[in-house]
C-alpha cells in the first residue's frame, strides 16, 4: 500500500495522470523546478556568486517545444490546432510572444492587425486553396462554440451577419469572373452569377453603370467580429495549456551545417536554438530553448526572418532571397447616411477596389478603399489622412450608390495589412534553409477569414510534415525564389 | 487508504499556495474571471483535472445528442423521396406535418405518429410546425428539398439561430408564412437575410430577446420586404390590454 502511494503521488513523468490537482502539483514541469530549485541552492552556498533569488514569473519559460512569435488571430489559431492535434494531452508545449502589451485586454491597440479589421469573410477567390480555405473557416465559424467551449466561460458571440458579399465586374473582367465562380461553384461555394438588370431589381439603390456582371454570395459569406473571435480562441487555448507572454523577439541563436543537395550543390542550413526575448521598457531578455519557431508575425514577419538570416545572402539565390512581407496602411471608414442602403445590404466590392458594408441597426457603414502602388500612404505611423476618404472613396462611393451623397463620416481609423509585395497572398510552411521555422503570415487582408484554415495548416506541417486536409503547397516560401506567382484577382 | 493520498493532494495545494504568494497570479485579468460566487462544481473544476475531464465530456455530449437528433436520413431519402424524409424528420423532432390536401399530422403525447405518409407518392409537403423542435443548421438541410413548402413555423426553436436563417433563401420561390416568434438566437442579423423570400406574406418576429432593438428592426424589415405583412412587437400602441387588440384578419389556409 505504501508503494502504491509513492507511485501514485511521488513519480514525476508518468504517461497517465491519476489522481493530480491542477496547480501545479508533483508532475507540473518537475524537472524544470527541481533544476530551478538546484540553482538557487547553489547561489547561496559560500564561494558562489550571489543572486538573490527574485520573481521572474512575468519572464516566458526558459524552454519551450513551439514558439511562436506574433498573438494575433494567425499566432493563436496555430497554438490552438496545435494543442488540439497533439497526440496526448499536455505533449507539446507551445509558447506564443506578443510583442505590444496592451493587445491582449484592447482592442484599440494598433500592433496587430486583428483589432481593426473589418471581419469579412467571403469564398469569392480565384485560388481553389483560398476558396477551400474560406470554406473550412466558415464551417468553423459556425460550429465555434463546439470548438471553443470552455467549461464555465461564456459562449462565444460572433455577430455574425449572413449578408453576402457583392463584386462587381466591368466589362474587361466579366470573362474572369464567370470561370471564377464556376471554379467557385465546384469547390461547394454558393455563389451566383446576376446580370445587371437582375442587380437593379434586387437591390434598387445601387447604379449599375459600368457593371457589366455580378457575383453574389447567397450563403456562408457576411462579416462577424474578430475581436470576439480572438478573445474566445485566447480563452480556448490559456485553458488548453498554451502560455501567452509579452515580449520583443529581438535575435535567434542559430547553428548551421554545410549540406551537399543531391544534385552537388552546397547549401548552409540553419536551425534555431533559442529565441530571445526582449521585455518591454528594459534590456532583460529571456532566452528560450526551442524546437520549432512559427513565424506568425504579421506585418513584422519580415524583420522577425531578417533576424533568422532569411534573405542574407547574393541576391538571386535562395539563401539571398528575403520574406516580402512588409507593413502597409490601410484606412477603414465609418459614416452615417440615413438615407442609405437598407437592411439587406451585402459587403459591396465595387470595381475600382473600393467596397462597404452596414454596420449595426443605424444607417452606420463601414468601408474603405485600396490604394494603388502609387499612393501607399506611409507605414511608419497609424495617422490617418481625411483627404484620402475625400478624393479617393467618396467620388466612387457616390458613383455606385447615389444615396450616399449625403453621409457624413463618423469616425476613421487606420490598421496594418501584413502585405505580401510578391503576389498578395499567404506564405504557409518550412523555410528551404532554416529548417525550424514555419511561415503564417503575408496574407493581406485575408488572414482573419483565413485563420483557422491556416492555422490546422501549420499545425498539420509541424506535426505531421506534410499538409494532410487542403493542399497549401502553392502557399510554400520556395515560389519566391523560383518567381512563380500566386496571383489572386481581387483584394480588398 | 484514501487518508495517504487525500494528504498529499493537501500537501501539494498548500505547497502551490505558498509558491503562489512568491510569483503572483500569473493569468492575466479578464473580465471573465471577477465572479465572486463560483459554485462547488466550478469549485472542484478548478483543482482537479479529473472533474473538469468530466464537465468537458458532459459539454460535449450535450452538443453530439442535439446533432443526433439533426442528423440526415440518406436511406430513406433514396427510398421515399424528400418530401417523405422531410416529414419523417419532423415527426420524430415533434412538430407537425401537413401534406397537400391532406389533413395535419402530429404526433401524440407518447411520440408516435401514423406511418400512413410513407404511402404518399409525389404528393409535397405544404405546411411545417416545428415549434420547439431541436432543429438546428444541419436539420435543415431536410427541410430544404421541400420546394413546395407554404408555410414554416419556428416558433420557440432554441437551436434555431442567424446561420438557419441564411439557409432559408432555397425555399424562396414557395414560402409564403414564416413565424420566428420567440426564438432565444435570433437577432437582427439573421432577419436581414430574408431578404431573399420575396413570395413571403406574413412574417412572425414577435418575441426575440436577442434582437437589440425590437421597434427599429421592425421598420427596417418592413422595408427590405414591402409585399409582406410583419408581426412584431406593437409598438403603435401603449400598454397592451388583451380586450383591446384587434381581430386578426382572415387567417391563412395552412394555418394550423
Amino acid at each position: 500500500m505504501f508503494r502504491r502511494v509513492l507511485r501514485l503521488g511521488l513519480t514525476p513523468g508518468r504517461p497517465n495522470r491519476g489522481l493530480r490537482t491542477r496547480r501545479g502539483g508533483f508532475i507540473l514541469d518537475w524537472d524544470a523546478k527541481v533544476s530551478d530549485f538546484k540553482k538557487k541552492i547553489e547561489c547561496m552556498l559560500p564561494g558562489k556568486q550571489w543572486g538573490m533569488p527574485y520573481d521572474t514569473s512575468y519572464l516566458p519559460p526558459k524552454q519551450s517545444d513551439v514558439v511562436i512569435i506574433g498573438g494575433g488571430i494567425l499566432g493563436l489559431s496555430v497554438a490552438f490546432w496545435l494543442k488540439k492535434m497533439e497526440s496526448s494531452r499536455g505533449a507539446i508545449r507551445v509558447l506564443v510572444v506578443e510583442q505590444d502589451h496592451t493587445f491582449f485586454f484592447s482592442q484599440y491597440s494598433r500592433a496587430s492587425s486583428t483589432g481593426p479589421s473589418v471581419g469579412g469573410i467571403w469564398q469569392q477567390f480565384s485560388v481553389p486553396e483560398n476558396v477551400q480555405l474560406s470554406l473550412f473557416s466558415i464551417n468553423f465559424l459556425r460550429n465555434i462554440n463546439e470548438y471553443l467551449a470552455v467549461v464555465d466561460a461564456p459562449l462565444v458571440d460572433l455577430q455574425f451577419n449572413p449578408s453576402g458579399c457583392l463584386l462587381l465586374a466591368s466589362e474587361k473582367n466579366a470573362a474572369t469572373l464567370e470561370s471564377n465562380v464556376k471554379m467557385q461553384r465546384q469547390e461547394g461555394a454558393k455563389v451566383c452569377l446576376i446580370s445587371p438588370e437582375q442587380l437593379q431589381n434586387k437591390f434598387p439603390w445601387i447604379n449599375i453603370e459600368g457593371v457589366a456582371l455580378a457575383s453574389y454570395g447567397m450563403e456562408d459569406e457576411g462579416w462577424f467580429d474578430a475581436w470576439s473571435l480572438f478573445q474566445g480562441l485566447r480563452r480556448k487555448v490559456q485553458s488548453m495549456g498554451v502560455l501567452l507572454y509579452q515580449g520583443e523577439v529581438t535575435r535567434f541563436i542559430t547553428s548551421s551545417r554545410q549540406m551537399e543537395t543531391t544534385s552537388g550543390e552546397q547549401v548552409v542550413l540553419r536551425r534555431i536554438h533559442e529565441v530571445q526575448v526582449k521585455m518591454n521598457n528594459s534590456l532583460e531578455y529571456q532566452p528560450v530553448e526551442c524546437a520549432v519557431v512559427i513565424n506568425a508575425a504579421g506585418a513584422w514577419s519580415g524583420q522577425v526572418a531578417e533576424l533568422a538570416g532569411i534573405g542574407k545572402g547574393l541576391p538571386g539565390t535562395l539563401q539571398g532571397t528575403k520574406l516580402p512581407v512588409e507593413p502597409r496602411k490601410r484606412y477603414v471608414h465609418l459614416w452615417h447616411c440615413p438615407q442609405g442602403p437598407g437592411l439587406e445590404t451585402p459587403l459591396v466590392a465595387d470595381i475600382n477596389g473600393v467596397y462597404f458594408r452596414r454596420e449595426g441597426l443605424g444607417s452606420n457603414y463601414l468601408g474603405g478603399c485600396s490604394p494603388t502602388e502609387e499612393e501607399e500612404p506611409d507605414p511608419t505611423n497609424l495617422e490617418v489622412d481625411h483627404d484620402f476618404f475625400q478624393n479617393k472613396v467618396w467620388p466612387h462611393l457616390v458613383q455606385r450608390v447615389p444615396s450616399f451623397k449625403t453621409l457624413k463620416v463618423q469616425s476613421n481609423w487606420a490598421g496594418y495589412y501584413d502585405y505580401n509585395t510578391f503576389d498578395q497572398n499567404g506564405v504557409v510552411g518550412p523555410h528551404p534553409l532554416v529548417v525550424n521555422m514555419y511561415f503564417a503570415t503575408g496574407f493581406s487582408g485575408h488572414g482573419l477569414q483565413h485563420a483557422p484554415g491556416i492555422g490546422r495548416a501549420v499545425a498539420e506541417m509541424v506535426l505531421e510534415g506534410q499538409f494532410k486536409t487542403i493542399d497549401m503547397s502553392p502557399f510554400l516560401f520556395n515560389r519566391f525564389y523560383l518567381g512563380e506567382k500566386l496571383q489572386e484577382y481581387n483584394i480588398l | 487508504m484514501a487518508a495517504p493520498r487525500a494528504f498529499l493532494r493537501l500537501g501539494a495545494r498548500e505547497w502551490n499556495g505558498r509558491a503562489r504568494a512568491i510569483h503572483g497570479p500569473r493569468e492575466p485579468v479578464t473580465p471573465d474571471s471577477n465572479q465572486k460566487r463560483r459554485t462547488l462544481l466550478q469549485f472542484l473544476s478548478d483543482h482537479f483535472h479529473d472533474v473538469q475531464a468530466l464537465r468537458e465530456y458532459l459539454l460535449q455530449k450535450q452538443a453530439s445528442r442535439v446533432n443526433w437528433k439533426n442528423r440526415s436520413f440518406p436511406n430513406i431519402q433514396q427510398k421515399y423521396g424528400p418530401d417523405v424524409t422531410g416529414a419523417l424528420f419532423i415527426l420524430k423532432q415533434g412538430g407537425a406535418v401537413k401534406f397537400q390536401d391532406k389533413e395535419w399530422i402530429r404526433p401524440n403525447e407518447r411520440g408516435r405518429f401514423p406511418t400512413e405518409f410513407l404511402t404518399f407518392r409525389e404528393v409535397p409537403v405544404e405546411a411545417v410546425d416545428a415549434s420547439g423542435c431541436a432543429i438546428n443548421y444541419q436539420g435543415m438541410s431536410n427541410l430544404l428539398p421541400l420546394k413546395e413548402l407554404r408555410s414554416l413555423s419556428l416558433q420557440r426553436c432554441p437551436n434555431v439561430d442567424d446561420w438557419c436563417l441564411s439557409r432559408l433563401y432555397l425555399l424562396a420561390n414557395s414560402l409564403q408564412e414564416l413565424s420566428l416568434a420567440g426564438c432565444p438566437q435570433v437577432s437582427e442579423r439573421g432577419l436581414a437575410c430574408l431578404h431573399h423570400l420575396q413570395n413571403l406574406r406574413r412574417l412572425d418576429i414577435s418575441d426575440l430577446p436577442a434582437v437589440s432593438h425590437p421597434g427599429l428592426t421592425q421598420i427596417l424589415v418592413e422595408e427590405m420586404l414591402p409585399h409582406c405583412e410583419v408581426f412584431g412587437t406593437d409598438w403603435t400602441r401603449g400598454p397592451k390590454l388583451e380586450a383591446e387588440r384587434p381581430p386578426r384578419d382572415t387567417p391563412s389556409p395552412v394555418c394550423p
